[in-house]
């Protein structure tokens, strides 16, 4: 079992990170993770998503997930909105789509312009 | 769905829309021959009789963007499959419960999935939610309450990623401890 020693452990080291970081713009993805979306692989995309991010030890982005978003024919879904606001609808996704999402659109600020809504329903 | 951790997902969202902030999720494995009991309680808005007798039927749905719901019906299928059933209680204002069984040995019964992965998703993007996490077997029982864990963390996310990491090991140790792997045998 792991014990609440571990945990405190865990705080220590987090707190004496954290300051630096706290004040940097969060990016945000959310993932569809309605009954559409589960049923569709909706689950490992947001693991992809999770596991990237760690990987690579970005930490100002904040992982979420939401409900239906009535696109249920191109999930599973995910959003990225960038520190200003602004929103990019990816579609039809897997963990190998996920992971390039973070390496370009993440890490380099390049929209994947072939995973979008919009290539998708050209 | 393929698996519990699939239907544990998709059945808090509905929690989680009704507004809890207290949601528990519960595995219980009793009995002779034995049954396994999911059980997810929730705080949020409840629902009237009227709505309660309708909901297994997918054209039920509170939703407004289609009037098609699955995640309940689908869930039921599944105990169905296994030779179990699926009860809901739920009173406006209180909260809701839903109940689902499936008899373990059944050919047809799912496997539980990566339930620990499901709940640290779960709390990473409902980090204001008071989650409990109870597993019980006759061998042995296991209890997570993030009420409990937020006071060692002064002031420390329960979405930090360590954190998160502690607690999806944490819960992984807590399945291993009270089921033993017997109830993942068929992935």
């Amino acid at each position: 079992m792991k014990s609440i020693e571990e945990l405190k452990a865990i705080r220590d080291k987090t707190l004496k990170e954290m300051s630096i970081r706290d004040n940097e713009d969060k990016m945000r993805i959310v993932v569809g993770m309605a009954t559409c979306g589960i049923a569709a692989g909706a689950k490992p995309v947001m693991s992809a998503f999770i596991d990237e991010l760690n990987k690579r030890n970005i930490t100002n982005v904040n992982v979420s997930m939401t409900g239906c978003i009535g696109i249920c024919r191109l999930e599973p879904v995910a959003e990225v909105i960038d520190a200003n606001g602004e929103k990019t609808t990816y579609v039809k996704l897997n963990p190998e789509k996920a992971r390039r999402i973070v390496a370009e659109h993440i890490v380099n600020q390049r929209v994947v312009t072939e995973y979008t809504v919009g290539a998708a329903e050209k | 769905m393929k698996d519990l951790s699939l239907h544990i997902m998709d059945i808090v969202q509905n929690s989680i829309v009704a507004g809890a902030d207290k949601i528990s999720i519960n595995l219980n494995v009793k009995g002779d021959p034995q049954i396994l009991i999911l059980e997810i309680q929730d705080n949020g808005k409840g629902m009237d009789e009227e709505f309660l007798r309708e909901v297994t039927d997918p054209f039920k749905t509170s939703r407004t963007t289609r009037n098609v719901g699955l995640g309940i019906p689908l869930l039921a299928q599944s105990a169905n499959m296994a030779g179990g059933e699926l009860n809901i209680k739920s009173e406006p204002g209180k909260g809701t419960t839903i109940e689902a069984r499936f008899n373990i040995n059944h050919i047809d019964r799912i496997p539980l999935g990566d339930i620990p992965e499901t709940i640290k998703m779960l709390i990473m993007a409902n980090p204001n939610i008071s989650w409990t996490i109870r597993f019980s077997s006759p061998n042995d029982n296991f209890v997570l309450d993030t009420d409990e864990l937020k006071p060692h963390l002064d002031g420390v996310s329960i979405a930090n990623s360590s954190v998160l990491g502690w607690i999806q090991n944490t819960i992984a140790d807590g399945i291993k401890l009270v089921y033993g792997g017997v109830l993942d045998e068929v992935d």
